[in-house]
C-alpha cells in the first residue's frame, strides 16, 4: 500500500517534470534558419563566404537557432522547390544568396507570409522579403588606386563574369580610381560568361597578360586568375575570399565579402520580433566589405594612400563615383562636384573612359 | 586471367526488365553502407532521401514537376537510340524550344488570348525540331557524326539564349539584370493541383509515353526503327530508308526536347532566365537507358531520377548531408544497372580457356 502510494506519487512527479520539460523545450524551440547556396560551399569564394556567415550565426546565437543549407541549387525551376521546402519544414528565416533566386523567393514568400526571407543582390521586396547586398565597388575603388600605382605597363587586366550592372560597376570603379592616380591607365576586360570556370578564367588571364596587362583583377570566383598572375610574375587581386595561398607573390590584397555581422543581426531581429523588410547595401562602414592584408611588396606610400581612401569612404569624404565622370565617348555622365546616386549605380550599363572594348550584348 | 566474361548466347528477357529493379535494390543496399560510413543512421537517411520528400502533397507534386522534362526528353531520345541515332544535344533543342515558345509569350506579353498557350506549345516543339534538323541534315547529306554536331549545337543554343537575355529580351524594368520580363498569365501552364506547382506539362509527358508506346509496339515506323538499330543491313534489304529513319528519330527527339523546354519556362519558371535547364537534356540520356529505351520504362526511370534530386535536397536540409550524395546515388544506380546488364549478357567464368572452346561449340550448336 505504502509502496504503491509512493510509486504513484513518484510517477505523478515524473510526469509533472516531463510536462514542465516539454513546456520549456517548446518555449525555447530554436529558430530554424535556412540558406540556399548557388554553388558548393568549398574553401573560398561567394558561397563559402555566405556559409561563413551561417556558421557565425550558429556561433553567436548557439542553441537559440538551428541552421540548415542546400548547396548548388540551380537558378531555375529548382530554386522555388528548395525555398518552398525550407519554408514548409519550419524555417522561420531563409537567406537566398544569389540574384537568380529573386522571383522564386518572392513567389514562395507570398505563400508563406509568416516566414521571413532575405534575398541577396535583388531588387524585389515584400513585407516578408528583405534584400541586401554589399558595395563591393568601394573595395574596387581602393584596389583601383593600388593597381594604378603598381602597374608599369599601364594596362590592367579584368576577368569578368556576366555584363550585369554589379560587374560593370566594379570595372568602372577600378578604371576611375586607377586613372585618378595614373591617367595613362587603360582597363582591358575579358568576359568568361561564368561565375566559376577555372579553365576559362585561366585562359582569359593568360590572354590579358599577353596583351600587356601587369595587374590582374577579377570578378569571377575561382583562384585561376591569381594563379596565372603568379606564374607570369605579375600582380593580382583576390575575389570574395583571401586568395593569398594561390599566389603569395602576386596577391596584392583581396576584396572580402563578410556577411556574418548582417546575418547575425537579422537573425537576432527575428528572435526579438523586431525584423522588418528593407534594403541594406553595406560597404566598408558596416564591415560587409573588407580588404585582406596588403602584400608587403606594396610601397608604404601606396598603402597609406589606399588606407586614406578606405577611411575616406567610411567617413563619407571619398565617393568612388564622384564627378566629373565621362563615358567612353567622352560624354560627361556626371558633372564635377556631384556624386552618383544609388539608383544610377544599381542600373549601370555603360563603360567609363579608360575601359577598352564594348559591353557585350 | 582468373576472371573471364563469357557470352551467355541467349539473353533472358525477364532479366532485361528485372535489371533496373535489381539496380535500385543494390543502390539502396550500397546506400545503407554509404550512410553508415558517413556516420548517420542509415534508416533515417534512406527515409529522408526516398520517402519524406514525397510524403506531402507539395512534395508529391514536385516529383512530377521535376520528372516532366526528364520523361518527355527520355521518351524522345529512346527512339533514336534504338535506331543507333545518337542525339546527344537534347539540352540545346530544349533551350531553343524554350526560346521559341517563351519568345511568343514575351512578344505578346499583354495578351489574354486563349490561343497563346497552344501557339507556344507548337512553337516550342517546332523550335526543338528545327535545332535537331541541323544534325539530321548534316548526317544525311554529308554523313557527319550526329553525336558531335548535336552536342556542339548545345553550346550554340546556350550562347543564343545568353545573347537574347543580355540583349533584346532583357526585362526593361529589370535594372539591367539578365532576365526577361515575367510571362503573362495567358502564357503560363495551368496548375493541376491547387497550391502546388504541378502543372499541365505532365499531361504532355504522359501523352508522349502513350504515343511512344503505340509507335514502337504497333506502328510500322517503330518496327523500322528497331530493325534499323538491330540489323542495319537487313533493314536496307527490306527497303527501309535509313535517311528517313534518321530524320524521323532526330525530329521526334528534338520536338520532345523543345516541348520540354517550353514547358519549363511556361510552367515552373514563368520567364526566360539564363539557366533554363540544370542539364535535363543530358540526364534524360541516363533516363532513357535506365528505362530500357521503352516508353513505360522511361516514365518510371524519369520519376526515379527526379526523386534522387528531391531526396538529395531533403537530405541536405534534414540531415546536413552534402549535395554530392545525390550524384553518388545517381552514379551507383547507373553503375549497378550497367553491371547487371553485363551479367545478363555474359556469365563470369573462373579459370583457363578450356571452357571457352566448349562454350563456343555449344553456341555454334
Amino acid at each position: 500500500m505504502k509502496l504503491g502510494k509512493k510509486l504513484g506519487l513518484l510517477s505523478g512527479l515524473a510526469a509533472g517534470v516531463m510536462l514542465a520539460a516539454t513546456g520549456i523545450a517548446q518555449a525555447a524551440d530554436p529558430l530554424k534558419v535556412g540558406f540556399v547556396y548557388v554553388g558548393p560551399v568549398g574553401d573560398h569564394g561567394w558561397t563559402y563566404e555566405h556559409n561563413q556567415g551561417r556558421l557565425a550565426v550558429e556561433k553567436a546565437l548557439g542553441d537559440k537557432v538551428k541552421t540548415s543549407f542546400v548547396e548548388s541549387v540551380p537558378e531555375g525551376a529548382d530554386a522555388t522547390r528548395v525555398i518552398t521546402r525550407l519554408a514548409s519544414t519550419g524555417h522561420g528565416l531563409i537567406f537566398t544568396t544569389s540574384f537568380g533566386y529573386m522571383n522564386p523567393t518572392v513567389r514562395v514568400a507570398k505563400r508563406f507570409p509568416k516566414v521571413k526571407f532575405e534575398h541577396a543582390t535583388g531588387f524585389k521586396r515584400a513585407d516578408n522579403v528583405a534584400t541586401y547586398s554589399a558595395r563591393f565597388y568601394e573595395g574596387r575603388h581602393v584596389i583601383g588606386l593600388i593597381a594604378g600605382k603598381m602597374t608599369k605597363t599601364n594596362v590592367l587586366g579584368y576577368v569578368a563574369s556576366f555584363p550585369i550592372p554589379e560587374v560593370i560597376r566594379g570595372i568602372n570603379a577600378v578604371a576611375i580610381a586607377a586613372r585618378s592616380v595614373n591617367p595613362k591607365v587603360t582597363v582591358k576586360v575579358v568576359w568568361v560568361s561564368s561565375w566559376f570556370d577555372p579553365g576559362k578564367e585561366a585562359d582569359a588571364a593568360k590572354a590579358l597578360v599577353d596583351q600587356g596587362a601587369d595587374v590582374m583583377l577579377q570578378h569571377t570566383d575561382s583562384p585561376a586568375p591569381v594563379q596565372a598572375a603568379e606564374r607570369r610574375g605579375i600582380w593580382a587581386v583576390g575575389q570574395a575570399s583571401d586568395m593569398k595561398a594561390f599566389g603569395p607573390k602576386a596577391h596584392l590584397t583581396a576584396i572580402i565579402d563578410d556577411w556574418a555581422p548582417y546575418y547575425v543581426e537579422r537573425t537576432k531581429a527575428v528572435l526579438d520580433g523586431t525584423w522588418k523588410s528593407g534594403d541594406v547595401w553595406g560597404g566598408f562602414k558596416s564591415g560587409m566589405v573588407k580588404l585582406s592584408s596588403y602584400n608587403s611588396a606594396i610601397p608604404a606610400d601606396v598603402v597609406a594612400m589606399a588606407e586614406k581612401a578606405r577611411k575616406g569612404i567610411i567617413d563619407g569624404s571619398v565617393h568612388p563615383f564622384a564627378g566629373p565622370i565621362k563615358d567612353q565617348s567622352g560624354k560627361v555622365i556626371l558633372k564635377a562636384g556631384e556624386v552618383m546616386d544609388d539608383k544610377t549605380m544599381l542600373g549601370m550599363n555603360f563603360y567609363v573612359e579608360g575601359v577598352e572594348g564594348k559591353i557585350p550584348q | 586471367m582468373l576472371l573471364r566474361l563469357e557470352n551467355r548466347g541467349e539473353i533472358s528477357r525477364a532479366m532485361v526488365y528485372a535489371s533496373p529493379f535489381i539496380a535500385v535494390v543494390l543502390t539502396l543496399i550500397a546506400g545503407v553502407f554509404l550512410f553508415a560510413i558517413l556516420g548517420v543512421n542509415p534508416v533515417d537517411a534512406i527515409l529522408s532521401f526516398f520517402v519524406t520528400p514525397i510524403s506531402t502533397l507539395d512534395g508529391f507534386a514536385e516529383l512530377f514537376v521535376k520528372g516532366t522534362p526528364l520523361v518527355l526528353i527520355g521518351v524522345g531520345l529512346s527512339f533514336g537510340f534504338q535506331a543507333n541515332v545518337w542525339n546527344i544535344g537534347a539540352e540545346g533543342q530544349l533551350t531553343v524550344g524554350a526560346l521559341a515558345g517563351g519568345g511568343l509569350a514575351l512578344l505578346f506579353f499583354e495578351s489574354e488570348s486563349l490561343f497563346l498557350l497552344p501557339a507556344m506549345v507548337i512553337a516550342g516543339t517546332l523550335g526543338g525540331m528545327a535545332w535537331a534538323a541541323i544534325p539530321a541534315f548534316l548526317k544525311t547529306r554529308y554523313n557527319t557524326n550526329e553525336i558531335l554536331t548535336s552536342l556542339m549545337l548545345v553550346y550554340v543554343a546556350l550562347l543564343l539564349l545568353s545573347y537574347l537575355i543580355h540583349g533584346p529580351w532583357k526585362d526593361p524594368e529589370g535594372q539591367n539584370f539578365p532576365e526577361s520580363r515575367l510571362f503573362p498569365d495567358a502564357g503560363i501552364l495551368p496548375v493541376m493541383i491547387e497550391t502546388t506547382r504541378m502543372h499541365a506539362g505532365w499531361l504532355f509527358a504522359l501523352a508522349a509515353v502513350a504515343t511512344g508506346w503505340i509507335l514502337i509496339a504497333r506502328h510500322i515506323i517503330g518496327f523500322q526503327i528497331r530493325v534499323t538499330g538491330m540489323a542495319p543491313m537487313a533493314a536496307s534489304f527490306a527497303g527501309f530508308k535509313e535517311k528517313k529513319i534518321i530524320w524521323i528519330t532526330l525530329l521526334m527527339s528534338g520536338g520532345a526536347a523543345g516541348l520540354a523546354g517550353m514547358i519549363e519556362v511556361s510552367g515552373p519558371i514563368q520567364q526566360i532566365v539564363p539557366n533554363i535547364s540544370p542539364g535535363y537534356g543530358f540526364t534524360a540520356i541516363i533516363v532513357a537507358f535506365l528505362g530500357r529505351l521503352h516508353p513505360v520504362g522511361v516514365l518510371f526511370a524519369g520519376l526515379l531520377m527526379a526523386l534522387t534530386y528531391l531526396g538529395g535536397e531533403n537530405a541536405q536540409i534534414e540531415m546536413n548531408l552534402p549535395n554530392a550524395v545525390t550524384g553518388v546515388f545517381q552514379g551507383m544506380l547507373l553503375f549497378f544497372l550497367l553491371a547487371a546488364d553485363v551479367l545478363i549478357k555474359y556469365r563470369v567464368k573462373f579459370g583457363g580457356a578450356k571452357t571457352s572452346s566448349t562454350a563456343a561449340a555449344g553456341e555454334a550448336g
